[in-house]
């Protein structure tokens, strides 16, 4: 995680908009981070604030139009916007792969599960059907699927969520992909399940050296898995930091206000403080305030925050804050 | 131990699967109209493969001793106006009409499934080219365009098929694209998408049998319309040429003879009459059998 590996992914100033009746909605507005092999990145905002949205671009999975995506993004050297159709194709699920959100309707029920997972196989490599059935039972005894034999027979009905979505982990892992963008993998689950999740996903990634950036809204998730974090905020990148650093001395009000608002038992016998919030709502795309987009919500506002947009300052090596009170 | 356990789960998969087939036919069975309409169809297609057995000799010879006889013993139903049988005929005619349903929705699911499937995933440019010739050809009402089709190509029982089955594309078109609509949006597409999957193999494994309720409930309906529509044409005089025994040919030329044999009218009309009722109560039953959301 040094300067001196090569990132394997690489955005640059990416930009992506919707073309809507109200007009032009900028989900995301500018951003930049890097990833480097074999490590974990998180990716942690509110809700709408353009994570997703930022997976979906990478893989190009967004309907253009009526969506717009601009900048670069640098996979192992190539940018995969400059690349056409059949090329991103051949990249999905062979070099990057996903894993979504909602195990629940993320599997086709009319298809067995031994089908949805040998896909990938399949169209990458170039396996037949019956290799390509036998390697999906083997990722599903590799994400811990007892009797993955008759398992991988049956339709997704059979499977509860847990289950579902380590079928999903096994199809995104069954090409080994360098790059594993994990959009929520657990919010949908409950807390036992999603340990297990978590632990599994961060036992498949050391054994195959993949990367993953890891986009959740849960910093708890974050502190287990990741080693370095970008905080995004109303489709900006405002804070980047390796855990620890973020943990121990978060920079931008945003980052205090999130951690702050990690439920900690005993914390009002300790402080005396009850859980803080952050007030009010990220703002809609469309009503991007001037100037700073987090200080109609900041208690640390000055004025300079309300019609400058803060510079993004770089403090070290993957630190870097987007905030006027550290100009 | 581990054998047991696994071959213990393999039949519960197994029981689920037959358990909602078993559901979708008890549904079915429940439904007496439906029931009937699946018995009348069995009946036509028996007596179209054992049509020989039924009936021995040739159903178009022509026996003018015995023309317009009224039902007898010897022949059921009684005689046309060349002495033929009409039970004989409508047993052969039986065959014509299966052949002429079947065939015409596989023109419309060839040409309409693939069609809409691409209209619905694609949308934009694509959608709207597909779609405004769809409005056209829906602006004519349908027995009218098939009549305009044969005009164009001539008559006969291959064209005949071709086109009813033109004539019944938009309406599969419609009815995939607004079921692709809603299915596209679908997470498992996207999952699909994100794995590197195909478009035709998206189209055709990931959304396809998603739709295939909808389309198995039209294609009993088209079923009847179809037999209805050849046997307009045939009524006619355009559609399967005599002496061919087609029940729509048959009335026409029944036509004639109204008033001193109306036996010769009426049959057939019974037939063509039973035919599609019976394809309607069962796509009807089908509807409710494959919907879940109706529970028994």
């Amino acid at each position: 995680m040094s300067a001196h590996t090569k990132p394997l992914l690489e955005i640059k100033d990416l930009h992506t908009r919707f073309h809507t009746l109200d007009g032009a909605v900028k989900a995301v507005d500018g951003i930049d981070f890097e990833v480097y092999p074999g490590e974990t990145l998180g990716l942690v905002g509110e809700s709408g604030c353009g994570k997703s949205v930022t997976a979906l671009s990478i893989l190009q999975l967004l309907p253009c139009p009526p969506a717009e995506i601009q900048g670069r993004i640098f996979f192992e050297g190539k940018n995969l916007l400059d690349l056409g159709k059949e090329e991103v194709r051949k990249i999905r699920g062979n070099d990057i792969s996903m894993i979504f959100q909602e195990p629940m309707t993320s599997l086709n029920p009319v298809l067995r599960i031994g089908e949805q997972i040998s896909e990938a196989a399949k169209i990458h490599k170039d396996m037949t059907r019956r290799e390509a059935w036998r390697w999906a039972v083997e990722m599903l005894r590799m994400v811990q699927i007892p009797g993955p034999g008759s398992r991988s027979r049956q339709y997704p009905h059979k499977f509860s969520g847990g289950m579902r979505q380590r079928a999903m982990i096994a199809m995104a892992l069954s090409c080994n992909p360098r790059l594993i963008l994990a959009d929520e993998p657990t919010t949908a689950l409950d807390v036992t399940i999603q340990a297990q999740i978590m632990t599994l996903l961060q036992g498949l990634k050391d054994d195959f050296k993949t990367a993953i950036v890891l986009i959740t809204h849960d910093l708890g998730v974050i502190a287990e898995m990741a080693s370095r974090v970008v905080v995004m905020y109303a489709g900006k990148v405002v804070e980047e930091a390796p855990i620890k650093e973020l943990f121990k001395d978060p920079r931008h009000p945003y980052t205090q206000g999130l951690l702050g608002s990690i439920p900690v038992i005993g914390r009002k016998e300790r402080t005396g403080r009850r859980l803080q919030e952050i007030p009010g709502i990220v703002p809609g795309p469309l009503e991007t305030p001037l100037g700073c987009r987090f200080h109609p919500r900041c208690h640390k506002v000055i004025n300079r925050c309300c019609d400058q947009e803060p510079p993004m300052i770089q403090l070290a090596e993957h630190r870097r804050v987007s905030c006027w009170l550290e100009a | 131990m581990t054998e047991i356990k696994e071959n213990n789960v393999c039949q519960t998969g197994e029981w689920v699967t037959e358990n909602r087939f078993r559901r979708s036919w008890a549904k079915l069975k429940r439904n007496k109209a439906a029931l009937v309409g699946g018995v009348l169809i069995l009946v036509y297609v028996l007596s179209a493969f054992f049509a020989p057995v039924l009936f021995p000799g040739n159903p178009s010879a022509p026996n003018l001793i015995n023309s317009l006889e009224t039902p007898t013993f010897k022949d059921p139903l009684g005689t046309d106006e060349l002495g033929r049988s009409i039970l004989g005929r409508i047993i052969y005619g039986s065959r014509i009409s299966l052949l002429i349903a079947v065939g015409v929705v596989s023109v419309g699911i060839i040409l309409g499934i693939p069609l809409g499937l691409v209209s619905g995933y694609y949308g934009g440019k694509i959608d709207f080219g597909i779609q405004r010739v769809t409005d056209t050809m829906l602006a004519f009402p349908g027995f009218l365009l098939a009549l305009a089709l044969v005009a164009v190509l001539g008559v006969g029982l291959k064209n005949t098929v071709i086109s009813i089955g033109i004539s019944m594309v938009p309406m599969y078109i419609r009815l995939v694209r607004g079921c692709v609509l809603s299915v596209r949006e679908e997470d498992y597409v996207e999952a699909a998408r994100a794995v590197g999957t195909r478009d035709v193999i998206i189209l055709f494994r990931h959304i396809l049998p998603n739709v295939m309720v909808p389309i198995t409930v039209q294609t009993s309906l088209s079923m009847g319309m179809a037999i209805l529509f050849a046997a307009g044409l045939g009524f006619l005089g355009i559609g399967v040429q005599p002496p061919t025994p087609e029940w729509g040919t048959m009335l026409g030329s029944a036509r004639s003879y109204l008033f001193h044999a109306p036996h010769v009218a009426t049959f057939p009309g019974i037939a063509i009459f039973l035919a599609v009722l019976s394809f309607n109560l069962l796509g009807d039953g089908l509807r409710d059998a494959l919907d879940p959301r109706f529970k028994i």
